[in-house]
């Protein structure tokens, strides 16, 4: 259901504001999304002005140099620094990105706005609860389906059929996508959304995989695939450069091909 | 999500529409759905002007005097709007579902071109409409 304003207990207040530290000549203003679970109230913009010559370039910088010498409260998720394991996926500047990969200079504006991924529920901070994201992807069955029996060495594959997963395999589930979609926003519940989307058609797409026709099966739903309008944020957001849209028309195209 | 521990507060929704810097294929996307609303209600003006035919001159005339008012023009420039946006809308659907235009850069280009394409036909019906003295 469309829901173009947040639930009470959602709705942003303003926070503490943190000075830079004196004698700081190149500063920054970040306003950030803070929410402590612990402390009564509704969550709040902090705004932190950052010595950006004492950091390095990208936003995942900004944000740990904010939690050794400005404000050790703050929370988010980050592990590999870059751009493979998916964990520091926030809505920067309006957009939707992987904080240890996109410079803080690339986002435009005077102040640039962090919060958690959009329309999800917040644990603490930039922390977003994922458990519907990570609960839809398992719902596509995401492993190798088989019944003949299995081979002596691998399944084989040709350079071709291989050459299909191009662009699907490399999704790293951050959720960006997912996230970015307003079609998703308004009915997550039902919808699967395009990062799942993008990995049931990889696959739906393996030439080793003999479930073809029960992954589209499952597929063939009012809300689940078609909810879909290609609104084309997903692709304008990924930060691995795929794109969802495309292959969620692929998944549509092959369930038309399949009757006629 | 249900909290994990009871009696916890119940977490909050992260911002979406209130924090989304927009692109241009959002607002494309949107303007089609507004735009096939508005034809609905075009339809139900189409309507009532075949009522209107259909019921002698006098209804008839009143009729084309009520769209040919300012109001009237008004709402029939919106409705010649809307039909072009849908069009050039339904037109950039149509290269999707055969798989064409789907990087972003392009699907950004489609949508601005049926924008500015719906403007500048709208338009040039109005002026063509104005020349034939059909205003």
């Amino acid at each position: 259901m469309v829901q173009l304003t947040l639930p009470k207990n959602s709705t942003v207040g303003k926070g503490r504001h943190h000075p830079a530290p004196a004698g700081a000549k190149n500063v920054k203003t970040f306003k950030v999304y803070r929410y402590d679970p612990e402390t009564p109230g509704n969550p709040t913009w902090d705004t932190y002005d950052v010595d950006v010559d004492a950091c390095g370039p990208m936003l995942l910088d900004v944000l740990i140099h904010i939690k050794n010498t400005m404000d050790s409260t703050l929370a988010f998720r980050r592990s590999c620094r870059e751009g493979v394991c998916g964990s520091c996926a926030m809505n920067v500047g309006g957009r939707n990105t992987l904080a240890c990969t996109h410079g803080w200079e690339e986002v435009p504006g005077k102040e640039i706005q962090i919060s958690p991924l959009p329309s999800q529920p917040v644990v603490k901070d930039l922390v977003a609860d994922l458990t519907l994201f990570y609960a839809q992807y398992a719902s596509i069955e995401p492993w190798l389906h088989t019944t003949t029996p299995e081979p002596q060495g691998e399944w084989k594959q040709s350079e071709e059929d291989r050459a299909k997963l191009d662009g699907l395999y490399e999704c790293i589930l951050c959720a960006c996508c997912t996230t970015s979609c307003p079609s998703y926003w308004w009915n997550g519940e039902k919808y699967l959304g395009p990062a799942t989307l993008l990995q049931a058609r990889r696959w739906i797409v393996d030439s080793r995989d003999e479930a073809t026709g029960e992954r589209l099966d499952a597929l063939e739903d009012p809300f689940k695939l078609y909810r879909c309008h290609t609104i084309m944020n997903c692709a304008q957001v990924c930060p691995k450069g795929l794109n969802p849209a495309k292959a969620i028309s692929e998944i549509k195209a092959m369930l038309v091909e399949r009757v006629v | 999500m249900a909290n994990a521990t009871p009696g916890a507060k119940a977490r909050p929704l992260s911002p979406h529409a209130q924090v989304w810097r927009w692109h241009v294929t959002m607002a494309a996307s949107i303007l089609n759905r507004a735009t096939g609303a508005a034809l609905y209600g075009g339809a139900i003006i189409l309507m009532g002007w075949a009522l209107s035919l259909a019921s002698g001159p006098v209804a008839y005339d009143n009729y084309m005097g009520l769209l040919g008012s300012i109001p009237g023009k008004v709402v029939m420039f919106g409705l010649t709007l809307s039909v072009f946006y849908h069009l050039f809308a339904g037109l950039r659907h149509l290269a999707w579902d055969s798989g064409k235009g789907f990087a972003p850069a392009t699907a950004n280009q489609t949508a601005w071109a049926a924008l500015i394409g719906s403007g500048v036909a709208s338009v040039a019906v109005w002026v063509l409409a104005g020349f034939m003295g059909k205003l």
